[in-house]
Formats: structure tokens, sequence, C-alpha cells
């Protein structure tokens, strides 16, 4: 058995006491899901569902170089952001292949960095070695919670509880105030295609804001949502998971993450890569299958058209909201054009496909 | 969790039952706990004859696909259609209306070969400890 101590997030009581099953995600024990994977995607998209993400890694950037420091590592254009602005981003090796996907907040006399759980510790280094010397870059993931709040009730919910002015702005904004009187970060950001808020704030206020949202999203039906339906709903909208569909082999580009690459930048982290594969165009690109059965392709299986293999599998579900099993993989640009028929090697099976535009799902309550 | 005593189980989370001769297939309540909401059922043609111990069909979970195996030896006389339409039954009555496949087996008694309830409670302790 693992010798290894799985991490615990500050709201481990509470999933433990909910009867969630707990798997191993990124090192830390964390819900897959409490009542079942489709219930709990349904409740998002049709009410509001709470998340504990607390795993994710969050960093604070500051000092006079930030700006410049942080256009440097990031394919986005961060002095282009202003105060209160959240935006995506990646970040790439000089080589072009994505070193993570992460959500960079600019407050006014810092930015905060949100990176992936499984990346965390390889971030750190990453971004550390890029540092320069008037910029100071510190770790906050251990003492920092987070909370998604998602679905068309999220405002609903938190009426009342946060400043008015978290519930008047777009998504990809985000305000610093109270949440239930203890200090956030309010972000309307999210990651199931509903709207919806991520809120940050100290472990040690943990149990207040869980008991707090419990209790103002009664009346609205809130119920915790596992990592099971998280993925069914990111993968509905054709969301990054990094590890399956983006890594240090695969480039923004060809992800179809072409719009957080800002080649007008002077210099980045991948830029003249990425600037050459744009010239000459892509050879393979991630592209979204929707399987004619209810047969899912998983992540791995080969990809082909007429008998020959094109590409391969990198998230694969079936899709609650869309009653179709749907999957994310790279082929050859030859068989990316939507409407392109392929099939998936599924052990002797072979599961039909299209190639569909993304995201697969549609009708979203994001604003 | 609790497991019936009327079936005989497998290694694999498979149960079977006996009656009148024939022998009925499903998943027991810890394969559908770890597989979660089950969205597809592929099953084999009535009259296929199943090997045991191979696998006979395939069950598709939202997050995960686990092949069936055949907990013995025979030929298939029925398959559940119904989870056609609502595969989800597996999830609501495993060991009910969820069934699988119904097998006239070669053997009767090589039932006898398959987990008592005991031994298969056993056996699920030791795979979550």
């Amino acid at each position: 058995m693992p010798a290894t101590t799985l991490k615990r997030t500050p709201f481990h009581r509470f999933h433990a006491a909910a009867g969630a099953k707990l798997v191993d995600f990124a090192g830390f024990e964390m819900p897959l899901r409490y009542t079942g994977d489709v219930r709990e995607h349904q409740l998002v998209r049709t009410g509001v569902g709470l998340f504990d993400i607390s795993h994710m890694g969050e960093f604070r950037v500051e000092g006079a170089g930030t700006v410049a420091f942080l256009d440097r590592a990031l394919a986005n254009d961060v002095a282009g952001m202003t105060v209160g602005q959240a935006m995506y981003t990646t970040m790439c090796l000089p080589e072009g292949g994505i070193v993570d996907d992460l959500y960079v907040y600019r407050s006014t006399d810092h930015f905060m960095l949100v990176v992936n759980a499984s990346n965390t510790p390889k971030d750190l280094a990453w971004l550390r070695g890029l540092c320069p010397a008037d910029v100071r870059l510190s770790d906050h993931s251990d003492e920092t919670a987070l909370l998604a709040v998602q679905g068309p009730k999220a405002a609903e919910v938190l009426k009342g509880h946060v400043p008015d002015a978290a519930l008047a702005m777009p998504s990809n904004r985000f305000v610093e105030g109270p949440l239930f009187g203890v200090p956030a970060v309010i972000a309307r950001t999210g990651y199931t295609g509903e709207d919806g808020f991520e809120l940050y704030f100290k472990g040690s206020d943990g149990a207040r804001v869980w008991n707090g949202l419990i209790e103002a999203g009664r009346p609205f039906g809130i119920e915790p949502v596992g990592l099971g339906a998280r993925d069914t709903l990111r993968l509905e909208m054709a969301y990054m998971l990094y590890g399956n569909d983006i890594d240090e082999t695969t480039t923004p580009l060809e992800a179809g993450l072409g719009w957080t690459v800002k080649l007008a930048k002077p210099e980045f982290n991948g830029r003249a890569v990425l600037a050459r594969q744009k010239e000459q165009g892509l050879t393979r690109r991630l592209v979204g299958l929707v399987a004619e059965g209810r047969r899912v392709p998983r992540h791995g299986m080969v990809v082909e058209s007429g008998g020959r293999a094109v590409g391969v599998v990198t998230s694969g579900t079936f899709g609650p909201s869309l009653e179709q099993a749907i999957a994310m993989a790279y082929v050859e640009i030859g068989s990316s054009t939507p409407g392109t028929r392929l099939e998936v090697v599924a052990g002797p099976s072979r599961i039909a496909t299209h190639v569909v535009k993304r995201p697969f799902y549609t009708r979203g309550s994001r604003r | 969790m609790r497991y019936p005593e009327d079936v005989r189980y497998t290694s694999e989370h498979e149960w079977a039952r006996l009656e009148g001769g024939l022998v009925t297939v499903g998943i027991t309540s810890y394969a559908t706990d770890q597989l979660g909401d089950v969205v597809f059922v592929e099953l084999p043609q009535v009259g296929r004859k199943l090997e045991a111990k191979k696998p006979f069909g395939v069950v598709e979970a939202v997050k995960t696909v686990s092949d069936l195996y055949a907990p013995l030896a025979g030929e298939v006389t029925a398959v559940n259609e119904a989870l056609a339409e609502n595969p989800g039954l597996v999830n609501q009555a495993p060991y009910g209306e969820g069934w699988m496949i119904r097998l006239k087996p070669e053997h009767a008694d090589d039932m006898k070969k398959l987990m008592g309830h005991d031994d298969y409670a056993q056996l699920i302790e030791q795979e979550q400890a």
C-alpha cells in the first residue's frame, strides 16, 4: 500500500461527513463524487453546485519587474490587463510545449497565478528559474482555500454575502472583499460553462465559508459536487485538462489555444517556435469527437481513418447534458475538419465518431 | 455495503444466481460503486457460447469502462434488453432489474467454484484496505 500521505484540504471533514468517495488526485485526497456523477453534473447545469478545488496552486508575484517578467513567461498579454481582470493563459517552454495552463489575476500591487495542482511544484521551480531580481515570487498554495460556486443560481447564493460589485461584474473579473465576513478574492470564473464564482480565502476561514455557502445555498438546492462531475462539465465545454489534453509535447496552437498566444509581443518563452508553427501551418490539431453510439472513446485510444491511424484520444466521457459520448483527440490536420468521420479503436471494437466544432455544449449560463 | 446471500460471486465483481437450471449474471454493488453512473452496457447475442472467465461484454460508466467476465461457461439464453433504454438500472438495482445476461450453464456444478457471500465480503475488505 502507498507509504505517502495524501494532502488534505480544509474541507476534508465535510467531504467525509457527506459520504463522498475520496480519491488521490495530484497527491490530495479529494472528493470524486458524493451522490452520483450525472446527478451532480445536472445540479450545476440547472441549479448550483459547490466544488472544493483547494488543491490548486496559488502564487503571488510582486515587485517592479512583475509585468515584464510575466509577459516573458506567459503567452498571453499581461501588460494589457486591467486591475480586477482575470485572464486565462498558457505558459510555454522555449520549444513551444505547454508547461501549464493557468489563470492570472491582476490586483493593484501584485498578481496572483493559479496553477494546476499536479504542476504546482514544477511551475514554481520553472518560474523561479525565470524570475529576475526585481520580482518577488511566493507560493501560497498550502494556506489558500479555494471553493467554486457554479451554476445559473450561483449569484443568488452569494447575494448579501459578498460586495454588490461582485454580483454586478461580468465573467473574468474579480474583486477583493469580504465573503461571509472574511477577506477573500471573489472571481467570476469557472471550469463548467455555467455562471459562477471562484472564491479564494485563508484555509483557517474554511469552516465559516463552507457552512455559510451551504446555509445560503439551501433555498437554491446547493450541494457539494465532486471531481467526476467537474470532468464531465469541463469536457462538455472542451476545456483543457493538463496532462490529458495538453502537456509539454503539445503546443497551444495545436490545442486550439492560439487565442492565448500573443505573437505581437516582442518576446516570450516559445514565441519563435509558435510563430514558425503558425507560419508553416499545423500538422495536427485537437478536435472534438462525437460518437454515434454510447460507447465512450477514452484517453489513449487510437483514432483511425479508413483503417489508418491518424491520431489519439486525449479525454473522453459521456456528456450528461448532451446524452452523447464525446471526446477530444489530436488528429492529423487532414482529418480535422468538422464532419470528418473517424473511428476510435476500443479493443476489438470500433467506435464510429465524427469531428465537431468545440465546445460540445453551447447552452451554458456563463456570462 | 451489503451483499445478498442468494448469489455467488467472482473476483471480477460479477454475481451469478442459479434459478430453474439457468444462471442470471450481473455486477455487484461494489462494482457499481467503483464505476459510478453506468451509461451503456454492451451485451452478447442470445445463443452465444461463453467461456468461463472470458470477457462477454463491456460496461461503460461516465468516468471509466470495464470488461464483463463470464462467471462460468454456458450459452446465453437471454440478455436484459431494458438496459439499452435505461442503463442506470445497473446502479439502481444491481442484483435485480440491473441484471445483464442469463446463461444455460455447461455444468451447473461450476456454481460451487464461485465465491460465497462471506468470501466475497472478505475480498472487498481486502481491496479497500
